[in-house]
């Protein structure tokens, strides 16, 4: 069984706005029968443009059931701008979390809620229409959902996006392309974080934020680019600028593990930590 | 809350006698079988007799029974070891519905220099013969094909199949893990060359499968390093497992009968009152050529995992072939193989029972199933006002 949190199993149970609304202001419409998800999602604003009343209905398991149960709750009362803001992470928030595997499912109750507004505003049906490159043919998922949905919830791998968005879990030939979206978010992400000023980096750094900021580039810069391949990586000690790590998984004992230390490992530490690092492996 | 075992394809309820039968091989007997001591003679002895009951289920000599871990273990020391004692660029023939102890085994071959077939299935899931017979013309082969689904329960026709076979001149595997102990089984009269047994599906414990190699049959052994097992499995014996499940196969002998009249009875009454409580209901397979045990039934417009989690609620277990549920984002390839629509393959239930399901869980089930399946279509879009 899943590991459900109680808020979960109390939405499922007892699912709160479950049905129609006569002549409602938006309806949003996504999933369908074959991806094994869907929602309908639909509201009615009061006159003080806030939202009256919210009625869904779902086809999903247990936390697709919860998570609109819950958007419906979250939504009551609002204006469309401040609905408009709700995230899926915020969705997954009310619930007290929801299992990696299910994130998905809050994403869809953003992407109904979004249709809905949508078809409020500027009356466009209240279908989800596929714009742009479909990317995952499996699951109909597009560059432009997989790219938000990269960005708003800082996700750096594969395995996450078909998580989040279930591109990539049908067939899978579809996981080069979702790599390079995710590397190209990772390298922009980081980008803004340079340009803010986030990596003061070359300033005389206090032991512990030197660490920090370590663990921070091979969680964010390292990890993913080793995990593609079935390897990993785990920081064991930093002594002065020796930075020790030892190489878990297909890297551990793999022909071009000295390339990888050297070009993929030290490159990215010296880029983001500092210059004067040297990486060592350490073998058990 | 009454609790409602109906998941027995995924794992059974240990036997209380094979309990019994196990626990002086904990406690008192603890040898090892290969010592030359009485602590060892005493053991030995044990693993003979279990020997001799498995054989004796399946009509086969004990030396023909070697006890392995798991039926996946059985299934992947059949598979890649038959097809290593075998040869190269062999034709590695299974079909689309085996169950991933098999699949996985003949992918890796068929990426390693072997030429991989899956047979098709038809709608009832049933296997296409014609198109198995083209594939068995295409050069030496090691075919492996179930001999019972464990998600529909279909049977396949494995005393027709492995005739075929062997007029080609192939190895014949058959995972027969959800077979033996439900419906009779004779090696004497079906020319198989391996068998595979899962100790678990017939209430012995987890840890415990056999794999059946017919004499003069040439497998290299997947475990090296020790003479244990004539030779073809090697690792110091599981005793208490191995004594259990010889209990247990005895167990499954003797109410062999009960499988086809009793528990097939309950399965009927389950599934026709489900049929008749619950519109848009439809039963996955071939209701004829099928385990007695087990109904695999799509409720159409809802979702699995849900169905299962407030079938939990009151106590009742079963499971789902929902893709929420298969821990992936594809739901069954089994019934996706059989062209099982999508509206139904992620509704779809397996209710497995055995020996120990009574008239009183059939008629809880059939009062409790229908009020959750129209809960749930109260909540789905795709329902039809």
């Amino acid at each position: 069984m899943w590991d459900y949190t109680g808020k979960v199993m109390d939405h499922f149970r007892n699912p709160r706005n479950v049905g129609v609304i006569e002549n409602p202001d938006g309806v949003g419409e996504v999933g369908s029968l074959a991806c094994g998800d869907a929602l309908k999602l639909m509201f009615k604003l009061g006159k003080d443009g806030r939202i009256s009343d919210v009625k869904f209905q779902t086809f999903g398991c247990a936390s697709a059931i919860a998570s609109s149960s819950a958007l419906s709750e979250m939504i009551k009362g609002m204006t469309l701008d401040e609905a408009a803001k709700v995230t899926n992470q915020d969705i997954a928030d009310f619930l007290g979390g929801l299992p990696e595997q299910k994130m998905h499912c809050s994403v869809m109750g953003r992407e109904a809620l979004e249709a809905a507004i949508d078809n409020y505003r500027i009356g466009k049906t209240d279908k989800k229409i596929l714009s742009g490159k479909v990317i995952c043919n499996c699951f109909g998922v597009t560059e432009e959902e997989i790219e938000r949905v990269v960005r708003e919830n800082g996700l750096s791998t594969i395995e996450q996006v078909t998580n989040y968005t279930k591109a990539g879990g049908g067939c899978g030939k579809c996981k080069g392309d979702i790599g390079r979206i995710v590397d190209k978010a990772v390298q922009e992400r980081l980008e803004a974080e340079r340009k803010s000023g986030a990596h003061a980096v070359h300033r005389k750094m206090t032991v512990i934020e030197k660490i920090r900021l370590i663990e921070q580039t091979i969680d964010r810069e390292i990890r993913p680019l080793l995990k593609r391949d079935g390897g990993d990586i785990e920081l064991i000690d930093v002594e002065g600028n020796r930075v020790k790590v030892a190489l878990r998984g297909m890297c551990a004992g793999c022909q071009v593990s000295s390339f990888t230390l050297k070009d993929v490992v030290g490159a990215k530490l010296k880029e983001f930590v500092s210059s004067d690092l040297t990486v060592e492996e350490v073998r058990e | 809350m009454k609790n409602v075992y109906l998941d027995n394809n995924a794992t059974t309820a240990v036997a209380p006698e094979v309990i019994d039968a196990m626990a002086p091989y904990f406690a008192d007997h603890w040898g090892n079988p290969s010592s030359m001591h009485s602590f060892g003679g005493h053991v030995k002895k044990a693993i003979d007799e279990a020997r001799q009951k498995v054989a004796a289920l399946i009509h086969a000599d004990p030396s023909e029974i070697i006890f392995t871990s798991c039926g996946t273990e059985s299934d992947n020391t059949a598979i890649r070891g038959g097809a290593e004692a075998v040869g190269s660029h062999l034709n590695i023939i299974s079909t689309r519905v085996e169950h991933p102890a098999v699949l996985g085994p003949c992918r890796y071959l068929g990426e390693r220099g072997h030429r991989l077939h899956e047979i098709n299935v038809d709608s009832s899931g049933q296997l296409d013969l014609v198109q198995l017979g083209a594939a068995l013309r295409d050069g030496p082969a090691l075919t492996s094909v179930m001999w019972a689904n464990n998600e529909t329960g279909v049977i396949f026709p494995v005393p027709e199949i492995s005739v075929m076979v062997k007029a080609a001149g192939g190895v014949f595997h058959t995972d027969a893990v959800q077979a033996v102990g439900k419906i009779p089984i004779d090696v004497r009269k079906v020319p198989v060359d391996m068998l595979s047994i899962s100790g678990h599906k017939l209430h012995a414990p987890k840890g415990i499968g056999v794999l059946y190699v017919r004499k003069g049959t040439r497998l290299q052994p997947f475990m090296l390093g020790g003479h244990q097992e004539d030779n073809r499995r090697a690792g110091t014996e599981n005793v208490p497992y191995i004594v259990g499940l010889g209990c247990a196969a005895e167990l499954a002998q003797r109410h062999m009968a009960e499988e086809a009249t009793m528990v097939s009875e309950l399965r009927d009454r389950l599934e026709t009152g489900l049929l008749a409580t619950c519109p848009d209901s439809r039963v996955n397979g071939d209701r004829v050529n099928r385990l007695p045990n087990t109904a695999n039934i799509s409720f159409e417009y809802i979702e699995g995992e849900s169905i299962l989690y407030m079938m939990s609620d009151v106590g009742i277990a079963a499971s789902s072939g929902s893709a929420c549920t298969s821990g992936s984002l594809e739901p069954s390839h089994v019934l996706r193989a059989m062209g099982v629509p999508f509206t139904a393959v992620h509704g779809s239930v397996r209710f497995s029972l055995s020996r120990y399901t009574t008239a009183d869980d059939v008629a809880y089930t059939i009062a409790q199933l229908p009020p959750i399946i129209a809960r749930l279509r109260a909540i789905s879009p795709f329902v039809k006002k």
